[in-house]
Formats: structure tokens, C-alpha cells, sequence
């Protein structure tokens, strides 16, 4: 009973723990991220691989989830005779909730995983040590560029994502089932909004980049620094990733739809 | 030439949780000196460079680096101080996202307003120095342990520092790159008038260029000297680290139960 209370008490201390230390290294990112400006070329590079090699998955992705939108869609509308509103559906959705959700998901096990994985390796490895012995402060330099990248580049993700999903359905819709191409597309134009629909979804995916990469190069930077601490803290990233991006999209659809 | 120490520890105390790794320990490190650390495997060698780099804080006492208290520095003041200090890591340490050439640009690149055609010109140097220009566009991922840590030292020099830290510079060299890297770094130290600390079990290649000699063992100095004062000293723990013997006061043993009771006592106890 005691060491039960203990353990519970110990878990509970290390998890405010590793929060604080989450938070101070958000910090210390980013005040390194200012100076950036003055060296762009290093979020350049991290913006290609956190941001170009993501986006195969992306488009294939994007491409299914809007096909299935667009058969599920029509399947639900025929019954009400309004087959022609198929464009709405399946860009509301995508623009509302499945792109910024799924891209984060995908985002938080193609490029945040890899970030933990590559940060990781590089304290285990003694090259953080090194950057350090060189006067060379590595949050600035290995992870404020990474964190703005992938801050830059979830939103862009998103919105491709959204946009091949609409073609998606509309191959399906129009292409397949025989939907009326102009009606897929009038209706969505007439029916999706600005604001209340694009603008919430971007404020959503900017909100689960800035999350996925926190949670992801915290992770690396915070692993034991052995393989053994490395793999562990990769797969805490995917975990505490998915977790966080579907909490907060609770929280955030509450917020933006709920009244 | 300033006759003050460069390294100036005091009472030096530091423990990992329960177990303390330094245990009031006093070095001098004299300007322009090759000075070596010797010690058994897991003494703190390598924590002692770390502490001597600001990377680790005493629990205790003091260590000065050019007058500087780098236990109380922080902040700029450590990095501007670290700038004059170059580490060559145990493993090398080496960068592995960029090629050689790049890596020993690292250091220059980061802190001077350099032309690349001048970097070039410093980076092939220092490279020609270690016998790897012809290497320059490997990977770290495509070198030998050995040619990684000769990597490591070009990049360590790199910024021309005060002193150099090498941390068992010898490990996983042939004897020919042996031989060089013991002259390269009594050459580089008396040419450049570097200060430099060498951490290391190679007992001969280090006698050879050391100056001066500390030999740690459980937490303090347990012998200091030059070679020759070591050779001639009647300490116990000098006479068995400098031969090699098995036995001595340094136990090869990890602290255990009687050996025969202990082969005898059946299932291992839970
Ligand atoms: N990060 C750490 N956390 C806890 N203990 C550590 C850590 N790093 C080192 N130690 C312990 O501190 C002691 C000294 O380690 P150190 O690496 O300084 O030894 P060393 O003298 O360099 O050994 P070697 O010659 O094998 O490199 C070791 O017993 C090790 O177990
Ligand atoms: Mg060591």
C-alpha cells in the first residue's frame, strides 16, 4: 500500500518533472529563433526533410481519405436527394477536421519520429557535447531551426493534404458516380467559408505543428542517450503525439464551433 | 610567459547520486605542458575533462581555467572561455549530417566572419596536420575509429585554442598513426604553445610525451610526477599502474562475495 502510494507519487513527480524541463526547453527554442532570420539557409535544409520527404505519405494519403469521403458522402446524400452537396461535405471535412488531424498524425510518425531519432542519436553519440565544447550552443543550432521548420511546414502539409482530398472525392463524386461536376463544385465555393471554416482549420494545423515538433525534439533532447533510451523516446513521441493532437482537437473544435 | 597555472584545481568533490567520483583532488596544469591523466577504467578521467570544460559543476571546491572560475561561469562568459579550449572526444564526436571537410569548417564557420576561401585554406591545413586531406569528403559514417578521432583532433585545433583536452587520443590507432599522433601532439603543443591534457591508458605512448604525470585512483591523486619521478618513486600505486601488475592496491576486481563460496552457493539468489 505505501509503495504503491510511493510509486504513484514518484510517476507523478517525474511527470511535472519532465514538463517543466519540456517547457524551459521551449523557451530556450525559442529565443534561438529570431536569429534564424540571419541564417535561413538552416531552416531551409530542415524544411526539406521534415517538410519534402513527408509529403509522398501525404499525398497518397490525402488522395485515399478523399475518395472514401467522396464514396461515403454519397452513399449518405443519394438518400436525401442531395447528391450535388457531395463537393461540401468532403471539403468540410477535410478543411475542418480530417486535414489538419490525419496530416498531424501522419506528420507526428513520418517527420516527428525521425526528429527524435536523429536528436537522440546525436546526444548519445556525444555530438551535442561536442557543439557545446565548441561554444556552439545546440538548442540554437540543432534545434530552434528544426522546430521552426516543422512549425513552417504543418500547415503546408495540411493544406495539400485538404486539397488532394478534394480531388479525391470529386474523382469518385463526379468522376465515378456520376455527381454533377459544376454542382460539386459551385456548392462548395457558395457553402465553405472563409474564415469559420479555412482559417479555423489553419489555426488547427498551425497549433499541431508547433505541438508534434515540440513534443518531438524535447524528446530527442530529453532521451537516455543510449540506443536502448533512444527508441524508447521515439516511440513516446508517436504516443504522446497522437494523444495530444486528438485532445487538443477536442479542445480547439470546442472553442472554434461550439456555439 | 605567465607562470601561474592554466588549470588550477582545489579540493575538488563530485558525485554521480550516492557515488562520489572525485574526492578532494588538486592538479595544476603549467602553461605549455603536456600533462597526463592516468588512471584505471571508470576513475572519472573523462569526467574530470568535462568538468574542467564547464559541462559538469563540482559539488565542491574549485577549478580555474586561465584565472577564469569556470565552476561559477555561465552563459557567454563559459562560451567565449570554451572558444580558447579544444576537445577531442572519446569517440570523436564528429558531425554526423556533414562530411569531413564541413566539419572542421564547423568551429569557423559558427564563430568567424571568414571567407570560404580562407576556411578552405585553414580546413586543408589543419586536415594535412592529421595526414587526412585526401579524406576530406568522407562521411563520418565512412571513416575507421581510428581516422575519425585524427578527424576530431584537426577539428579541436581548429580555432588555434590555448589548450587541448584529448581524451584517449591513442585507443584504435595502428601503431604507424600511433606513432605520428603522439609526435603530432608534442609537436602541435610546443609549436602552437598550446597547453595540452591527455587522458589516457597507453602507458608508454603517454610517458613519452607527458611532462608531468597524475595518477587518479578512488576519488584522489593517488601519484604525481615526471616520468622519471614516477619510475624512481616507491609508491605502490605508481609501480603497479606504470608495470601493468595484477596485483597492487588498484583491485582488478569488482567488489565480491568469497569466489569458491560463490561457485558453490547453487541457484543464483533472487
Ligand atoms: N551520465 C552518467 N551518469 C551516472 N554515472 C556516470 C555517468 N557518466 C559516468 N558515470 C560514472 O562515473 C564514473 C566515471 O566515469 P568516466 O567516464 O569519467 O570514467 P573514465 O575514467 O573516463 O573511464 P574510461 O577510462 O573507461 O573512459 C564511472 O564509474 C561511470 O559509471
Ligand atoms: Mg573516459
Amino acid at each position: 500500500m505505501v509503495n504503491t502510494l510511493r510509486m504513484l507519487g514518484r510517476t507523478g513527480l517525474d511527470f511535472f518533472q519532465r514538463l517543466g524541463r519540456a517547457h524551459l526547453l521551449l523557451l530556450a527554442v525559442l529565443a534561438g529563433v529570431p536569429p534564424l532570420a540571419l541564417r535561413f539557409s538552416l531552416v531551409i535544409r530542415q524544411l526539406h526533410s521534415v517538410g519534402v520527404l513527408s509529403l509522398l505519405i501525404i499525398l497518397v494519403s490525402g488522395l485515399f481519405v478523399g475518395m472514401v469521403l467522396g464514396l461515403q458522402g454519397y452513399n449518405t446524400l443519394v438518400d436525401f436527394g442531395a447528391a450535388e452537396s457531395l463537393g461540401v461535405v468532403v471539403a468540410l471535412s477535410l478543411v475542418r477536421e480530417l486535414g489538419p488531424v490525419v496530416t498531424a498524425l501522419l506528420f507526428a510518425g513520418r517527420a516527428g519520429s525521425a526528429l527524435t531519432a536523429e536528436i537522440g542519436l546525436m546526444k548519445a553519440t556525444e555530438q551535442l557535447s561536442a557543439m557545446e565544447m565548441m561554444a556552439v550552443d545546440p538548442v540554437r543550432r540543432v534545434l530552434s531551426p528544426r522546430f521552426l521548420a516543422g512549425f513552417l511546414a504543418m500547415p503546408l502539409l495540411a493544406a495539400i493534404f485538404s486539397a488532394v482530398g478534394v480531388l479525391g472525392g470529386w474523382f469518385v463524386g463526379v468522376g465515378l458516380l456520376g455527381v454533377d461536376d459544376g454542382a460539386y463544385w459551385s456548392q462548395m465555393q457558395a457553402k465553405v467559408d472563409l474564415y469559420d471554416d479555412i482559417w479555423n482549420g489553419v489555426v488547427k494545423s498551425i497549433v499541431f505543428g508547433a505541438v508534434v515538433t515540440w513534443i518531438a525534439i524535447f524528446e530527442g533532447y530529453d532521451a537516455v542517450p543510449t540506443s536502448e533510451g533512444v527508441s524508447r523516446a521515439t516511440t513516446r513521441t508517436v504516443v504522446h503525439s497522437a494523444l495530444a493532437v486528438l485532445g487538443l482537437d477536442f479542445i480547439l473544435t470546442a472553442l472554434m464551433f461550439g456555439d | 610567459m605567465n607562470d601561474t597555472p592554466l588549470v588550477r584545481i582545489r579540493d575538488l568533490h563530485f558525485a554521480r547520486g550516492d557515488r562520489p567520483i572525485f574526492d578532494g583532488v588538486d592538479i595544476d596544469i603549467r602553461r605549455g605542458s603536456v600533462t597526463a591523466i592516468m588512471g584505471p577504467s571508470g576513475t572519472g578521467k573523462t569526467t574530470l575533462l568535462r568538468l574542467i570544460g564547464g559541462q559538469l559543476r563540482p559539488d565542491r571546491g574549485s577549478i580555474e581555467v586561465d584565472g577564469e572560475p569556470v565552476h561559477r561561469l555561465r552563459g557567454t562568459a563559459l562560451y567565449t572561455l570554451r572558444k580558447r579550449m579544444g576537445m577531442l572526444f572519446q569517440n570523436g564526436a564528429l558531425l554526423t549530417d556533414m562530411d569531413v571537410y564541413d566539419n572542421i569548417a564547423f568551429p569557423l564557420r559558427e564563430h568567424t566572419e571568414l571567407s570560404e576561401e580562407l576556411i578552405r585554406i585553414l580546413v586543408l591545413m589543419k586536415l594535412e596536420a592529421v595526414g587526412l586531406r585526401g579524406a576530406r569528403h568522407l562521411m563520418p559514417s565512412e571513416l575507421s575509429g581510428g581516422m575519425a578521432r585524427r578527424v576530431a583532433l584537426a577539428r579541436a585545433i581548429a580555432l588555434d585554442p590555448m589548450m587541448v583536452m584529448y581524451d584517449e587520443p591513442f585507443t584504435g590507432q595502428d601503431p604507424i598513426s600511433m606513432g605520428v599522433l603522439v609526435r603530432l601532439i608534442r609537436t602541435l603543443n610546443d609549436a602552437l604553445g598550446l597547453t595540452s591534457i591527455i587522458v589516457s591508458h597507453d602507458i608508454e605512448e603517454t610517458r613519452a610525451i607527458a611532462d608531468y604525470i597524475y595518477l587518479l585512483s578512488g576519488g584522489r591523486v593517488v601519484a604525481e610526477g615526471t616520468s622519471a619521478e614516477l619510475e624512481a618513486s616507491d609508491s605502490a600505486w605508481a609501480r603497479q599502474f606504470l608495470h601493468g601488475e595484477p596485483d597492487g592496491p588498484v583491485p582488478f576486481h569488482y567488489p565480491a562475495p568469497d569466489y569458491a563460496e560463490d561457485l558453490l552457493a547453487g541457484t543464483e539468489a533472487a
